[in-house]
């Protein structure tokens, strides 16, 4: 499977190290590229360098190109790094299968990202904010490191009139108002009505590890958690044999899982 | 199913039909002190006379008792080499005034006559198809490398001490898909081959041969090869537990012979290298030193390496007790998940070939064990 070639249409800086790409197919000049699902993700090619799983980070309705935010740590994501606008890299995807958009409907939402996560999940909120009818209230849960290391912050101001928004940072400074700690502390605290509440993560294994302990202690069902895992990713099509996860293959079986349905799984280290 | 015989002297004939029909014909062929599958021409290339002696680390070819052709059981290498190649390139990319070309590489599948394929070895084509083919989605060079294969398969009468396919229930005898379907039977008097065809394509190779109709005598002579490679892996050193394994390992991830085995394995791949149903590849991004040109090469990979489960912050599987663990419960368990079926057809090649004599069998007893001792 050969990439398509998109364009950098706008790169945005985030915080130093993270980024945003704005990308516009090159063939598809007066059409659209493929339509996604929240939660999907694209392999991304910087020339010569590679390819790397990049969760899809704008919106679905967006039907004109793709976003995606990146964080830079290896050597593809580095190369990623350097793309201008105007730039061109290769775009293989939408892959996976993403947020189940109905399992939210008429529910209390909970939405619960650490750091990046919060990439992945942004489909999702432009989603439920586009019908907030179909939902009975959206709360987003969002933990970074530092408040300077938090995405989206615009948008997280303007959410703020449509949803309530908790923050919590590992480190504060000196204008943090919000919660300082882990993100756990404020879920722990927050009133909710567990059998009618839907939950999706998306954060750092351990951080996903200890919400959904709180979510479980406050007699959220099971099936009723969403996650999205991160694995190593060379094919995205099932047969590389890298994502795998126990009997899932991260890239097509995921990246997001009905908890219940991993449960067992999530409890193995270093599987 | 119509049984032929096709006297041993005619296997020649067999040979030179498929090759007329345009096939290039690779088959067994003694190298390097090992029977591998490469390019044949004539019988003469066949390791005729030739047996292996196999054990936990070791393999050695000795002569045989007989002059058959096919007296020996699996080597090192496995058709899975013809089909999901070693390394290939995928596509390669150009920059260009204005753009950036991908362009796919697509090699024209040669047509391949694979001969002396064992119903282990048949059975471990199947299980590659339904993950490169029947799946989702489809790995289209693998899938026009196997359009094209003509199978020719001999039942295997010359078991290893390494073999278990009996437990697997994959073999000795021919249970999978193949065109041809052949058995060796020689002693004192004759040499000859019982043959059928299982497919057009096999129809119309049988078609010209100097065929005389099976006689109950061939019949039950070459059965009874059959069977007595069936009771010499039920009287050998090795068994398997196929219809219980799965639970057992997804019940045990946290088993302290996983701790054991880790002692001894060097996690250097060989097993999955010699596995023929071991599916797992890399990709190598290259550019040249101009900057203008790009390549990707598809390349065999193992979960043994450090770097296949690399993620930001490290290997999720970062030690040899992890990746055996993964390997051996894959294979043994979640494969029925992932693709219903094992992902073992108790071939014994990751046995033999285990530089420390790990033996997969052993392993899942020892787990069987201390399950029952805790």
């Amino acid at each position: 499977m050969t990439p398509e070639v998109f364009r950098v249409e706008q790169r945005r800086e985030e915080f130093p190290g993270t980024f945003t790409l704005r990308i516009r197919g090159e063939r598809a000049k007066n059409g659209s590229p493929a339509e996604f699902q929240p939660g999907q993700f694209n392999m991304l090619y910087a020339f010569g360098a590679g390819e790397i799983a990049i969760s899809l980070s704008g919106s679905p309705r967006d039907r004109d190109g793709y976003v995606h935010t990146i964080r830079t740590h290896g050597f593809v994501s580095q190369a990623l790094e350097r793309l201008q606008a105007g730039d061109l890299l290769g775009v293989r995807g939408p892959f996976g299968c993403g947020w189940p958009l109905s399992a939210a409907k008429g529910k209390e939402v909970l939405i619960i990202a650490g750091g990046l996560g919060l990439a992945p999940l942004r489909p999702l909120i432009y989603n439920l904010l586009g019908d907030t009818q179909s939902v009975r209230n959206i709360r987003l849960f969002y933990g970074a490191r530092r408040p300077d290391e938090m995405l989206y912050r615009d948008e997280l101001a303007q959410w703020a009139g449509s949803m309530e928004i908790v923050q919590s940072v590992d480190h504060g400074d000196a204008d943090w108002a919000g919660h300082i700690g882990v993100i756990t502390g404020p879920l722990a605290g927050a009133e909710l009505d567990p059998q009618n509440t839907v939950a999706f993560l998306c954060g750092p294994e351990v951080m996903m590890r200890f919400c959904i302990q709180t979510l479980t202690a406050k007699a959220v069902p099971e099936s009723a958690i969403y996650l999205s895992m991160e694995r190593n990713m060379k094919c995205a099509t099932g047969h590389c044999g890298h994502c795998q996860w126990g009997p899932n293959f991260v890239c097509k079986d995921g990246p997001v899982f009905n908890f219940a349905g991993v449960q067992s799984w999530f409890n193995i280290r270093a599987l | 199913m119509c049984e032929f015989v096709l006297q041993a002297e005619h296997l020649e004939k067999l040979i030179q039909v498929i090759r007329g029909e345009g096939y290039q014909m690779l088959g067994p062929v003694l190298r390097d002190g090992a029977i591998v599958y490469d390019q044949i021409t004539t019988t003469q290339d066949l390791p005729r006379g030739w047996s292996d002696s196999q054990e936990k680390g070791f393999y050695r070819v000795e002569p045989g008792n007989t002059g058959a052709y096919f007296g020996y059981a699996v080597g090192p290498t496995s058709w899975k080499k013809f089909l999901q190649l070693p390394q290939r390139q995928v596509w390669r990319a150009q920059k260009t005034d204005d753009g950036l070309d991908f362009v796919q590489i697509v090699e024209e599948a040669p047509a391949l006559a694979f001969l002396g394929i064992r119903s282990c070895e048949l059975h471990a084509i199947g299980i590659q198809d339904r993950v490169f083919v029947d799946d989702q989605f489809c790995n289209e060079d693998y899938a026009h490398r196997r359009d094209r294969v003509l199978m020719i398969a001999v039942n295997c009468t010359s078991p290893a001490a390494t073999c278990f396919c009996t437990s697997m229930n994959t073999g000795p005898e021919v249970t999978a898909n193949t065109d041809l379907a052949l058995t060796e039977v020689i002693n004192d008097e004759e040499h000859y081959f019982l043959i059928a065809s299982e497919s057009y394509r096999g129809g119309q190779i049988l078609q010209q041969l100097p065929l005389t109709p099976a006689a109950e005598r061939h019949l039950k002579a070459a059965e009874s090869a059959v069977q007595s490679a069936v009771y010499k892996m039920e009287q050998g050193p090795r068994s398997l537990d196929r219809a219980g394994v799965k639970d057992l390992l997804y019940r045990n991830y946290e088993s302290p012979a996983w701790d054991l085995v880790a002692e001894r394995c060097l996690s250097c791949a060989n097993c999955t290298m010699a596995c023929p149903t071991c599916f797992c590849s890399d990709v190598q991004d290259t550019t040249d030193l101009s900057g203008e040109h790009a390549e990707r090469w598809e390349r065999w990979d193992s979960c043994f390496t450090g770097d296949f489960s690399y993620i930001t912050g490290g290997s999720v599987r970062p030690d040899t007790r992890s990746r055996y663990r993964q390997w051996m419960t894959h294979k043994l368990a979640t494969w029925h998940d992932q693709f219903g079926s094992s992902g073992c057809v108790g071939c014994g090649r990751c046995i033999t070939w285990c530089p420390v004599g790990i033996d997969i069998t052993e392993e899942v007893q020892r787990i069987q064990a201390m399950e029952t001792a805790l």
